[in-house]
């Protein structure tokens, strides 16, 4: 090899190639394996967690969307005001007919208790026995306005409006003991057999549903023999108009006294939910944040006793031309390296942990971009800082005391 | 016998008046007033006990410490005036060094030990892999270039350091009890590798406290309490 003699100031300066210093920077990896991979691990269970915790959030968020995508927040509930000095509660019973009225709503689907008749799965059956249920009386465009579905069978609106057929909530089913409607299944309502022509699905607006009797007005005027005053309505309008709807409703239902209707936005209680979880899900960030920083102080823990056992190789490496910078760069480097493989071994289980509990959940699964590209960079970042102070001790190291340690 | 005056294109290093004083009460004064020409082909030892200043005055002789006074002059070039980058610059391109504890790296083939003597010059991997093994040729351990450091024997490794120090052809090899950690058979074959290797041109100065080992070389200056007592050259 041929080296130009030096002439002056121009000495051809030590150089480390990029692809050298990458090298030299993965050297105490490979020689301290396990020590490697424990620190790493530290970095990995707090980028993991963080990734996990947006990822599973972000899924969660976006079923939640779906969800209220599918069913529509253009719903309200309109129920009397329960309490003391407020009765019973009851609406007035022109209140579904009042409401119609209201320019923007598109449909109004009334409720009514009915009395004290129960449902039972026979006549055998104690009446003490309800299982918790009730019967309602409700219109026949129910599940359209609630956007349920039926799990079996038909709706009443497919029957006959005046015979004795009842549809069951998706409880209400489950705790009479009726899976499927492939024969037919009458059970003891009142003091008559009603048929059960339908099971519902679980009705996310509005499951106490789900634990109830569902017949036609016509049927519980006929045989229950009951006086029905709307409990609860239902009201489709304009998705722009809600406010608007909302605003007027009270004052609609019940002029003479208002303060006696409750309106609530089921969709609502949704968001409320997700509210929640959202302030959970901070708290886990922040859990996340507390391991990454550990996992960072363990780097930098690990670099510091590095360059102390390392000196002799410092030492070996300013001989051999390398500069202070050089130096710095390489420890600074590994510092990156077991940080990057920390981030990356957290991201892919991060989205591992996303996937299994989203997929286990029923959720789409959704790791957020933000996620990954942001779990990459805390842990640079966090390398970063935890390599500077070992970064700089190294290149302090003076290479005549190094080369005299043994 | 001491060395005669060398002609300025044919010094490798020079000392002038050098003197290093270690800070402390009392200051140390480590090196006094030290004069030292060594010509290019040269093979010289530098004999003294322990405490006596050979280290510093191998570390200042490598670039690796500055004399607190007097002129150093290494590949042609007064590193009193240079900035600690240039001399890391002349070290990697004009010095190779052999130290007593080999410093091989333990992750890395015997090759990639050697190759890493130009890695501070920029050279690519796969030319500094040649230039490598060529290295480890003149030291007869070709055979061995693919095992790691950990599985060489204390000679095998010494072998391999001076393939190192010999990569780039530096203007001078400074070897620091190169033989200390050895037995004494593999002393001989070291010592022996360091004769035919400054046969073949190599400029070398080898530091002992071993006077018998020291007699093996041409050119003996022996130091004692930071001065050259003697500097004496064979008539041979």
């Amino acid at each position: 090899m041929t080296v130009e003699a030096p002439a002056g100031d121009t000495i051809a300066p030590s150089r480390l190639a990029p692809a050298d210093m990458i090298r030299a920077a993965g050297i105490g990896l490979r020689t301290r394996r396990l020590r490697s991979v424990l620190s790493a691990l530290g970095i990995m269970i707090g980028i993991g967690a963080m990734v996990a915790v947006l990822g599973l959030s972000e899924s969660s968020k976006s079923d939640l969307l779906a969800q209220l995508d599918q069913l529509g927040t253009n719903m309200l509930q309109v129920q009397a005001s329960t309490g003391i000095g407020l009765g019973p509660g009851e609406l007035p019973d022109d209140a579904p007919a009042m409401i119609t009225r209201i320019g923007p709503v598109e449909a109004v689907a009334a409720v009514a208790d009915v009395g004290s008749a129960r449902v039972y799965r026979s006549d055998y059956v104690p009446s003490g026995q309800t299982s918790g249920l009730n019967v309602r009386a409700v219109d026949t465009n129910l599940l359209g306005t609630l956007q349920g579905s039926m799990a079996d069978g038909v709706f009443l609106d497919q029957a006959s409006p005046d015979y004795p057929v009842v549809v069951l909530g998706s409880v209400a089913a489950a705790r009479l003991g009726i899976r499927s409607l492939d024969t037919a299944i009458s059970v003891w309502l009142g003091d008559e057999w009603f048929a059960v022509v339908g099971i519902l699905e679980s009705v996310d607006l509005s499951p106490d549903l789900d634990r109830a009797a569902l017949v036609t007005v016509g049927a519980a005027e006929t045989y229950l023999e009951s006086d029905l005053v709307p409990s609860t309505i239902y009201v489709r309008m304009d998705p722009s108009s809600v406010d608007d709807v909302r605003n007027v409703m009270a004052a609609t239902v019940n002029p003479e006294n208002p303060d006696q209707v409750e309106v609530t936005r089921p969709s609502d209680a949704l968001e409320a939910r997700e509210a929640a979880e959202s302030a959970l899900t901070n708290l886990f960030l922040g859990l996340g944040a507390v391991a990454l920083l550990v996992g960072g102080v363990g780097i930098a823990n690990v670099m510091v006793i590095s360059v102390l056992e390392r000196r002799g190789e410092i030492g070996l490496r300013r001989a051999l031309g390398a500069t202070r910078r050089h130096i710095s760069v390489q420890f600074l480097g590994e510092s990156l390296l077991l940080s990057t493989i920390g981030g990356i071994g957290g991201v892919l289980m991060g989205a591992a942990v996303t996937a299994a509990y989203a997929t286990y959940r029923g959720w789409g699964v959704l790791v957020p971009a933000v996620a990954i590209v942001g779990g990459i960079a805390a842990a640079l970042a966090i390398g970063a800082v935890a390599g500077l102070y070992p970064a700089m001790r190294a290149a302090r190291v003076s290479p005549t005391e190094a080369l005299r340690t043994l | 016998m001491t060395a005669g005056i060398i002609a300025p294109e044919r010094l490798a290093l020079g000392l002038v008046g050098v003197t290093k004083t270690y800070d402390g009460t009392p200051p140390v004064r480590a090196l006094v007033d030290v004069d030292l020409s060594i010509a290019d082909g040269e093979l010289v030892t530098i004999v003294g006990p322990s405490g006596s200043g050979k280290s510093t005055l191998l570390h200042i002789m490598g670039t690796l410490d500055r004399a607190t006074s007097g002129t150093v002059t290494v590949a042609g070039v007064d590193i009193a005036t240079q900035p600690d980058k240039n001399l890391a610059a002349i070290r990697s391109r004009h010095i190779g060094f052999v130290f007593q504890q080999f410093f091989l790296l333990a992750g890395e083939t015997a090759i990639d030990n050697v190759a890493d003597g130009l890695l501070y010059t920029g050279t690519p991997l796969s030319h500094r892999r040649e230039h490598a093994r060529a290295s480890l040729d003149r030291v007869g351990l070709a055979h061995r270039s693919s095992h790691l450091a950990t599985k060489l024997s204390g000679g095998e490794r010494q072998r391999v350091a001076i393939a190192r120090a010999l990569i780039g052809s530096p203007s001078i090899v400074l070897a620091d009890e190169p033989t200390g950690n050895l037995d004494s058979k593999t002393g001989v074959v070291i010592v022996d590798l360091l004769l035919s290797l400054n046969a073949e041109g190599t400029t070398i100065v080898v530091i002992t406290h071993d006077r018998d080992l020291a007699q093996r070389f041409p050119r003996q200056v022996s130091i004692l309490d930071g001065r050259i007592e003697s500097d004496v050259a064979d008539s041979r």
